[in-house]
């Protein structure tokens, strides 16, 4: 009699710690996260949206723009995120060494992309396409370079969860870092489609 | 306890589907084809300036929704979906935020050449 209401509440317990697995509401919270970084580029996004036509008499996108590499940076950032997707099947199989791999080929197509960015913005400003030069480039690079900026945090991130994977091994904690890092990786590669889309798409067409 | 971990499991063996090769493969192949489409579009000139916008925005939209369901799993989780709530609460600020500019500024516009 005595023990029967005792066990009920340890019952009762366990269900309730089950509901609350600390690694999901680190994924909620890192979903929050995410969405603010939505009001972010949404921000963004509008003000680029804005400004498209005012380019104080300087060459627009449509006259600058180097689809190739546009084309190219698109298609690293898709399939990197396309290999953070297949680092996460790996993990949930405990395959530490082809997860490790395949973050680091994720790691790589980012740093693809870095470069091909970092190579345009270069190209743009001898063309004397600066911040400075109309409303259009400062809303096109302050859009532009806030994305290449998460990516840059995403590879040096990815590169310290990696570390301390072959230190510490695959445990609760590093597995819910990895899931976290390929949230954030997939959300990048979204940004990036409306990007895409919104400026260079849009403004060559 | 191994009452504990059979509620357990059976608890996250339906809810925390983390995909698979195919699924990953298909999502990846859709996106690819998704991407193609609207650069095929513009790069050849095949269609007026409406119609074009539309094409872009709608593969846009339909990749980012692949990147939410093959990609990030947003199917998944605990019952009341919270991830999935918060999303659509962003969404309602990104559309507020940047339907509201375009509105506004282009009201503006309107105006000054008035």
């Amino acid at each position: 009699m005595a023990q029967s209401p005792a066990h009920g509440s340890d019952h009762h317990d366990h269900h309730a710690a089950g509901h609350h697995d600390p690694q999901d509401i680190k994924l909620l919270g890192f979903w929050i996260f995410l969405v603010t970084d939505v009001i972010l580029f949404s921000t963004l996004f509008a003000t680029f949206i804005v400004l498209r036509n005012n380019t104080n008499g300087f060459e627009g996108g449509a006259d600058l723009f180097n689809m190739t590499g546009v084309i190219a940076e698109t298609f690293l950032l898709l399939t990197s995120s396309f290999t953070s997707g297949l680092a996460v099947l790996a993990m949930h199989q405990n395959k530490v060494k082809p997860m490790i791999i395949w973050l680091v080929i994720t790691g790589l197509l980012g740093a693809g992309f870095l470069a091909l960015e970092l190579t345009e913005f270069v190209e743009l400003v001898h063309e004397g396409a600066t911040l400075q030069t109309s409303a259009f480039w400062s809303a096109f690079f302050t859009l532009v370079g806030t994305h290449g900026v998460h990516v840059t945090i995403g590879i040096g991130w990815m590169i310290s969860i990696i570390i301390q994977i072959v230190r510490r091994g695959l445990n609760a904690d590093t597995k819910g870092k990895v899931t976290v890092f390929s949230l954030y990786w997939h959300f990048l590669d979204a940004v990036w489609i409306f990007l895409l889309s919104i400026v260079y798409l849009m403004e060559v067409m | 306890m191994a009452d504990h971990n059979n509620t357990h499991n059976s608890h996250g063996g339906e809810r925390h589907e983390h995909g698979s090769v195919k699924s990953y493969v298909i999502g990846y192949i859709i996106s690819i084809v998704l991407t193609i489409i609207p650069l095929v579009v513009v790069m050849n000139d095949m269609m007026g300036r409406t119609a074009t916008i539309a094409v872009i925005m709608v593969t846009a939209t339909l990749q980012f929704l692949v990147q939410l369901v093959f990609f990030m799993h947003i199917r998944d989780g605990e019952q009341p979906r919270w991830n999935a709530i918060t999303l659509i609460f962003g969404i309602l600020i990104l559309l507020t935020i940047v339907v509201g500019s375009i509105w506004i500024m282009g009201n503006n516009q309107i105006g000054m050449k008035m």
